[in-house]
């Protein structure tokens, strides 16, 4: 079934492609003695979620079906067109990989329509299509990462396990069987790896905790809940490389002395899902995975249990709550999760770039390990560099790099002629770090001291045109929104802080407002139970710490100094350009636009609550 | 009729504990949103209070109490989403489609528009997803596209 529904498609394209091949029969005798050649070929066509987004499915489908017109068969297009997970850049996107007799030559921004070229001049002709290469700031992007975790990212076929054991996949599971589990966790203390989720902890004590339990039942969990709007780290990963994840979790497994694991992923993220389900599916005809892992006479299983939309389902005890089927609210810390966890067994939950580290560690050794990073910080960190950016993407680099480093060289800079303006680290956790904090390093403890933190990874940079109180009132939003309203500070709290960058970007703050916020801010983050609402006013304090001339700007003089806070604005309704269409009047709540057919639209000013619904909907930007 | 389908998906998790979100879930998948009736049948077979269910599924925001329209139309709020101006994309779907104040759901029940904090493709945002298709690089300008044509297939 599954057979017919593929090829299906298939047929139909190459039909297509044929009436344009026939325009080609110059090349018809070129391309039957291509075939010879075509063996030393390889595709890799980027298929992560921006891949897919950008189209990659009928990338593929129409290097396939060109492939097939020239009278490759079947079978070698199977094995020579392969799709990738994530390259990390993104913005360039469909990324298509040709290696031609050793000869490597990666393709950027290809639609199915430039395939036929590439398919002739390149893979039969030998010529690369030059216009169509990726340009210098391709290679400046990856020649400044360092990649451990990402490089088999975009290189492997996801969905094949035989791709991931080619290169040295589940040696690491091999090794770490071979050793008692006591050597494994002091190899993981060793390579100092601090949990990648945000808090740092180390792993390796983490697992030791666990270890020594005198429990018999104890579970291993990996977090891949990624939240935190502005990041997608995990999400690469998974769909990347979900097998190295897989490892890690065996191994984490046998460490802890753990039969049973869950990956508690968000149902926001389906093709990670699905990935993961092959990925499972084949490491267990293996022998990876279920009764007697490579017959050492360890058992272990891995299940899939999918988040429901609830942020506070990344920290851990909610995240255990909520695999238990209940409604996810964290706990009191009375008892760490080592001890008391998964249905009150102990339990060692870790994230999904902790874990995909953890093959590499066993496998080349904590010495290795420690050589990348700094000395508190070691190893290297995935970001999600996001925003008003050239290169945005993911990108891999060592701890300690600086955020202009990040930005600037691996970046490309800002986009168009606006200038940086701050990053944002760490998500609704985190804080806005301002331009001239751009030489710190990054690392957990230097982010901490600047009142951010790493958080998963998310960097999300902003120019002059984001006003900071918005973005502020749009981390409190987020968090007000998830807050699961178990605890008072954080549920109420919350709720007050909105409240007054509510009113602040709506031009009625008070003078006492800013100093209001420090204080509630404070108090939020000393008396709430769980990492949600101890972290949830970072970006409140932050932004007041190093912005705070416009909160003053907004309070004082009613002005915001980004033109982003639409009650500050004043609406006109240009009689040059409104086309008469009357969609502004439609969505006006207030009643303050008259308009008739054929008959220019006309804002009442003094019913008007500038809530810029007109301004918005307003096809022939004639509302300013 | 829902005794059936409710059955089907009894059948998969009977053996697990803490189905409850899985049921959901898979409830959701067959009947579009959580319904009252097949809730109190599973409430009596597995002997949990529907409270329960009803305490999780208006927890996680992945779970609607009311029926959905035929497209779904997810615009994305994520930091990356919002500092490329998703605000705009979002007023200007509402205001194509005419959603009513306090609705999600056109008045014909052909579009639901919601929004999601964030779906992890940033380096392409502004996104918005239509069915599960997702759109990058959005502007208001191309979501009033985007919109038009599924509103041709649908008549269609």
């Amino acid at each position: 079934m599954a057979g017919q529904t593929k090829t299906r498609p298939g047929t139909r394209k190459v039909s297509r492609a044929g009436k344009k091949a026939k325009a080609t029969t110059a090349s018809r005798s070129k391309a039957q003695s291509g075939v010879q050649a075509v063996k030393d070929l390889t595709i890799k066509v980027c298929m992560g979620t921006g891949g897919l987004a950008a189209g990659s499915q009928d990338v593929i489908d129409e290097f396939a079906a060109q492939l097939r017109v020239c009278g490759i068969t079947a079978d070698i297009v199977k094995k020579c067109v392969n799709k990738t997970g994530c390259r990390g850049f993104c913005a360039k996107d469909v990324l298509v990989e040709i290696t031609l007799d050793g000869e490597t030559a990666v393709y950027q921004l290809v639609t199915p329509d430039k395939v036929s070229r590439i398919v002739q001049e390149h893979i039969l002709g030998g010529d690369p299509v030059e216009q169509w290469l990726v340009g210098p700031e391709y290679h400046a992007f990856h020649d400044k990462q360092t990649k451990i975790l990402l490089k088999q990212c975009g290189q492997i076929d996801p969905e094949d396990i035989n791709a991931y054991i080619e290169i040295g996949g589940y040696e690491g599971v091999k090794k770490a069987l071979s050793q008692t589990p006591f050597e494994v966790i002091e190899e993981v203390k060793s390579s100092g790896l601090r949990g990648r989720g945000g808090a740092g902890f180390p792993t390796g004590l983490k697992w030791e905790f666990c270890s020594m339990s005198s429990e018999a039942v104890r579970y291993i969990i990996c977090n891949a809940d990624e939240g935190d709007p502005g990041a997608f780290m995990d999400r690469a990963i998974i769909e990347g490389n979900p097998h190295s994840v897989l490892e890690g979790m065996i191994i984490g497994g046998y460490a802890i002395g753990a039969k049973e694991g869950y990956i508690y992923i968000r149902a926001e993220y389906p093709l990670a899902v699905g990935r993961l389900e092959i990925a499972i599916e084949q490491a267990k005809k293996r022998g990876f995975l279920g009764k007697n892992v490579l017959r050492s006479g360890y058992d272990f299983e891995i299940r899939i249990k999918q988040g429901a939309g609830a942020f506070v389902c990344g920290e851990a005890s909610a995240l255990m709550r909520s695999i238990e089927g209940k409604r996810g609210m964290p706990r009191a810390k009375l008892w760490r999760s080592a001890v008391k966890g998964l249905w009150d067994k102990p339990t060692v939950l870790n994230n999904v770039e902790t874990f995909a580290n953890i093959p590499l560690i066993i496998l080349n050794g904590a010495e290795w390990y420690r050589g990348f990073g700094t000395e508190r910080s070691t190893g290297t960190k995935v970001f999600a560099l996001t925003g008003k950016m050239k290169n945005t993407g993911l990108i891999e680099v060592p701890m300690g790099m600086t955020l202009r480093e990040m930005i600037f060289d691996i970046g490309g800079g800002m986009t168009g002629k606006n200038t940086l303006k701050a990053v944002q680290t760490g998500g609704p956790s985190g804080g806005c770090i301002p331009a001239r904090h751009l030489d710190l390093p990054v690392d957990f403890d230097s982010l901490a001291s600047v009142g951010s933190m790493m958080g998963s990874g998310s960097m999300v940079v902003v120019d002059q045109t984001t006003c900071m109180v918005d973005l502020a009132k749009f981390f409190i939003t987020f968090t007000q929104h998830e807050s699961c309203g178990k605890c008072v500070p954080c549920r109420i709290g919350t709720k007050r802080m909105l409240e007054t960058l509510t009113r602040i970007t709506e031009g009625r703050g008070r003078e006492d407002d800013i100093d209001l916020l420090i204080e509630l801010g404070n108090d939020i983050k000393n008396a709430s139970l769980c990492g949600l609402g101890q972290s949830a006013p970072n970006p409140i304090l932050s932004t007041i710490e190093f912005f705070r001339e416009e909160y003053e700007a907004h309070i004082k003089y009613g002005r915001c100094p980004a033109n982003v806070c639409k009650s500050l604005r004043q609406y006109l309704i240009s009689p040059e350009a409104c086309k008469m269409c009357g969609k502004c009047s439609r969505v006006c709540p207030s009643g303050a636009i008259k308009w008739e057919p054929r008959h220019t639209a006309e804002l009442d000013k003094t019913k008007c609550v500038k809530c810029g619904a007109c301004y918005d909907a307003c096809p022939f930007n004639a509302i300013m | 009729m829902i005794e059936k389908k409710c059955q089907k998906i009894l059948n998969t998790y009977h053996t697990e504990n803490g189905s409850v979100i899985s049921i959901l879930q898979d409830m959701q998948e067959v009947f579009g949103y959580i319904r009252e009736d097949a809730v109190e049948w599973f409430s009596a077979k597995l002997n949990i209070p529907a409270s329960s269910f009803f305490g999780v599924a208006t927890f996680y925001s992945q779970f609607y109490l009311k029926p959905r329209g035929k497209n779904i139309v997810t615009a994305c709020c994520g930091t990356a989403c919002h500092v490329k101006g998703s605000e705009a994309i979002i007023n200007r779907m509402r205001a194509d489609l005419a959603v009513a104040v306090g609705e999600d759901t056109t008045a014909d029940g052909q579009f639901t528009l919601e929004t999601v904090a964030c779906v992890g493709a940033c380096s392409i945002a502004p996104v918005v997803i239509v069915n599960k298709k997702i759109f990058g690089g959005v502007t208001p300008e191309k979501s009033s596209g985007i919109l038009k044509d599924y509103e041709k297939n649908s008549k269609g």
